[in-house]
């Protein structure tokens, strides 16, 4: 077993009666890296997390968890877990510190080093001055610092994020990706779901998951230039977009062809492509405004790793 | 082995603080219900209206309805001048008891002679109606009218032809004014708790389902067990607050004699209160839901405590299939042992098989909700 690997998943599956939830997914973390799992809601991210907690049991398939398996070894897994549930495992009528003081104990610390630890998280939450507040007064952002501050009180060494910003404002959603990348980069290891791919770039490392099979897994940058063909961006008249879109997708040379926003993107073999695909859509009557190549982003790859999935 | 019961007692006591309405209601239910209860469905018939035909008027006619009324359990409310009069006050309900005495009732007495009497009872309410019945026996027997004026015995028609053969000396042991509420407060504080104690843990787990605070508890390292003594120990504190509660109205209010060990009855509490709990507990780690625990703790613990105790009606007048029920309803056994506590002054010696059942069921339930509480979803 490589020390460095915090989870070790190998074929791991969940099926419930004859749904399949979970499809074979095999990846690997290692320590202080963050791993971005990735994918449409209902697509297995929660089933596969929650196996790896050792809440749920993994139908066949093997995941280790701090070199523990979890479906034989659960009690050591959930000494070495930090788990952030979606719906934030949080008590409403527990002031911010009783909420602390409560893991705290259950965790098993206790005495000085149980007030050092919770004074030391919240500080890094940000809560020291809102301890007295109770947790069911908190704004969204706080809440959700709070779940953090909560899930790493007994310094697990692999922390697992389950949709941590869903319902959270932008600003608050960068500052606690700010915290992610810090326990990163102490060493702990960050598995994070998430349904926003803007999110992904913060992560060391991806896995893209849909319909519960993983279709890729790869640093973000590593995915994008995997995306083969070169992506193009169409814009045209308003009026035009959905001619636009039907023209494109009827193309020979065109692969793909998305709406994105109020704009096209077309996968084209090459850039050599463009003026015969400008020219196939003046022919139908429609004038391009503008037209270029561009770096794809994980968005992109995604909807083209999934259509190529569809089309398989 | 690290404990981590106190954390989770720690969090359950504040959120049942920070829960005001809930623990008002928790605090004065016990004392609402024995009151409701204690003086609803006492046996006692007291102040039964009597209304009195007086045919004779004389002295000892008017002494012989004074022995009636000042003994607190006949009332006059109505005095009438005929037969119909009297039959009109019992049917518009202003006597359910009528007392004719006949025009030489003073005469007979003062001749010797046994003096008849009759009484009317509405036996419309059987209940009051018998307990009235005997209520007049037991006066009339004992109304050695003085000698000076009244010599003879008074005789209830009809009238027995031969003096008794036997005479019957009843010595009544532990409760000897035979007063209702000595035998019910003891029951009652058993059905209350059961139906408390299975009530206030029936929200319990299932709250944590439902808020979704379960699935930090799962991940966590925390033992079943410790999860269920840690929800349990809190509300034994708290329904063991409610029985010195009850105990102080029972003896303070009620006047419930307490003859036995304070220690006992407290301690027989505490194991009889870990079962009901466990009930609760169980239900909610079962159903996961709030509501339906809820409903259900009231359901399986009202009826039976109340019907099958032995609180209401007594198991040995009970068919044998329902006998045979009435051997699983804890509250039949916490019945006997706090009716011996209070009544009879008895201990352990007595009262170790109920006790032994008790904290059989306590263990029973608390291993069926912790088994119940598995730390996985399938």
């Amino acid at each position: 077993m490589n020390s460095d690997l915090a989870i070790e998943v190998d074929e791991l599956s969940k099926r419930f009666g004859r749904f399949v939830a979970v499809d074979r997914v095999s990846f690997q973390v290692e320590r202080g890296e963050v791993f971005g799992f990735l994918g449409p809601n209902g697509s297995g991210k929660s089933t596969t997390i929650r196996m790896l907690c050792g809440i749920l049991l993994p139908t066949s398939g093997t995941g280790l968890v701090g070199g523990f398996d979890v479906a034989r070894q659960p009690e050591r897994v959930r000494e070495r877990i930090g788990y952030m549930s979606q719906k934030f495992s949080l008590y409403e009528e527990l002031s911010v510190q009783e909420n602390l003081d409560f893991f705290a104990g259950i965790y098993g610390l206790a005495g000085p080093d149980a007030i050092a630890r919770r004074e030391e998280v919240l500080a890094l939450a940000g809560l020291a001055d809102r301890r007295t507040v109770l947790a069911r007064e908190l704004p969204g952002g706080l809440r959700q610092r709070l779940a953090l501050a909560s899930a790493i009180i007994h310094r697990p060494s692999v922390l697992f994020l389950d949709e941590p910003t869903a319902g959270v404002d932008p600003i608050a959603r960068r500052e606690f990706w700010e915290l992610i990348r810090g326990m990163a980069s102490e060493g702990t290891a960050i598995f994070v779901t998430t349904h926003y791919m803007d999110e992904a770039e913060h992560c060391h490392s991806l896995g893209f998951i849909y319909q519960g099979r993983l279709i890729a897994t790869g640093p973000p940058s590593t995915l994008k230039r995997g995306l083969d063909g070169s992506l193009v961006e169409v814009e045209v008249e308003s009026g035009a977009l959905m001619g636009a879109l039907e023209t494109l997708q009827a193309h020979p040379r065109a692969r793909e062809a998305a709406m994105f926003g109020a704009k096209l993107h077309v996968t084209l073999d090459s850039p050599e492509r463009i003026p015969g695909v400008q020219a196939a859509l003046a022919a139908r009557g429609i004038a391009v405004r503008h037209i270029q190549a561009i770096v794809p982003s994980l968005e992109d790859v995604f909807v083209s790793l999934v259509a190529r999935e569809v089309g398989a | 082995m690290r404990s981590c019961i106190w954390p989770i007692m720690k969090k359950e006591f504040i959120e049942i603080w920070r829960d005001r309405r809930s623990l008002a209601f928790v605090l004065t239910m016990p004392v609402l219900m024995l009151l409701l209860y204690g003086y609803g469905i006492s046996s006692d018939v007291k102040r039964v209206p009597l209304a009195v035909y007086d045919l004779d008027g004389q002295p000892p006619a008017r002494e012989l309805v004074r022995r009636f009324t000042s003994t607190d359990y006949f009332v006059v409310t109505a005095q009438v001048g005929s037969l119909w009069e009297l039959r009109r006050a019992i049917d518009l309900g202003i006597a359910k008891v009528g007392l004719t005495i006949p025009e030489d009732f003073s005469q007979n007495l003062g001749a010797g002679r046994t003096a008849p009497i009759q009484f009317v009872v509405d036996g419309s309410d059987s209940n009051t109606a018998s307990i009235a019945i005997s209520n007049i026996a037991a006066i009339s027997q004992n109304t050695e009218l003085s000698p000076r004026d009244l010599r003879p015995q008074v005789y209830l028609s009809p009238r027995p032809e031969h003096p008794a053969p036997i005479e019957l000396r009843t010595w009544v042991w532990y409760n000897p004014e035979l007063k209702s509420s000595n035998f019910l407060i003891p029951g009652l504080t058993a059905v209350i708790l059961m139906m408390l104690a299975a009530m206030l843990t029936s929200l319990t787990v299932a709250r944590e389902w439902e808020r979704g605070t379960m699935e930090g508890l799962i991940a966590s390292p925390l033992h079943p067990v410790e999860l269920m003594l840690g929800k349990i120990l809190p509300y034994v504190i708290i329904g063991l607050v409610d029985v010195v509660i009850i105990v102080l109205v029972a003896v303070f209010w009620f006047r419930v004699p307490l003859h036995g060990s304070l220690t006992l009855l407290m301690a027989s509490s505490t194991i009889f209160l870990l079962g009901a709990l466990g009930i609760g507990l169980f239900l909610s780690a079962a159903t996961k839901n709030q509501q339906v625990a809820f409903q259900l703790a009231v359901l399986i613990t009202m009826l039976p405590s109340l019907l099958l105790s032995g609180f209401f009606y007594p198991i040995e007048n009970m068919p044998p299939a329902l006998r045979a029920v009435t051997t699983l309803v804890p509250a039949r056994y916490f019945l006997v042992i706090l009716r011996g506590i209070f009544l009879k002054g008895v201990g352990l010696v007595v009262l170790w098989r109920e006790l032994l059942f008790l904290a059989g069921f306590a263990v029973l339930m608390l291993m069926a909700s912790s088994a119940k509480f598995k730390k996985r979803l399938e």
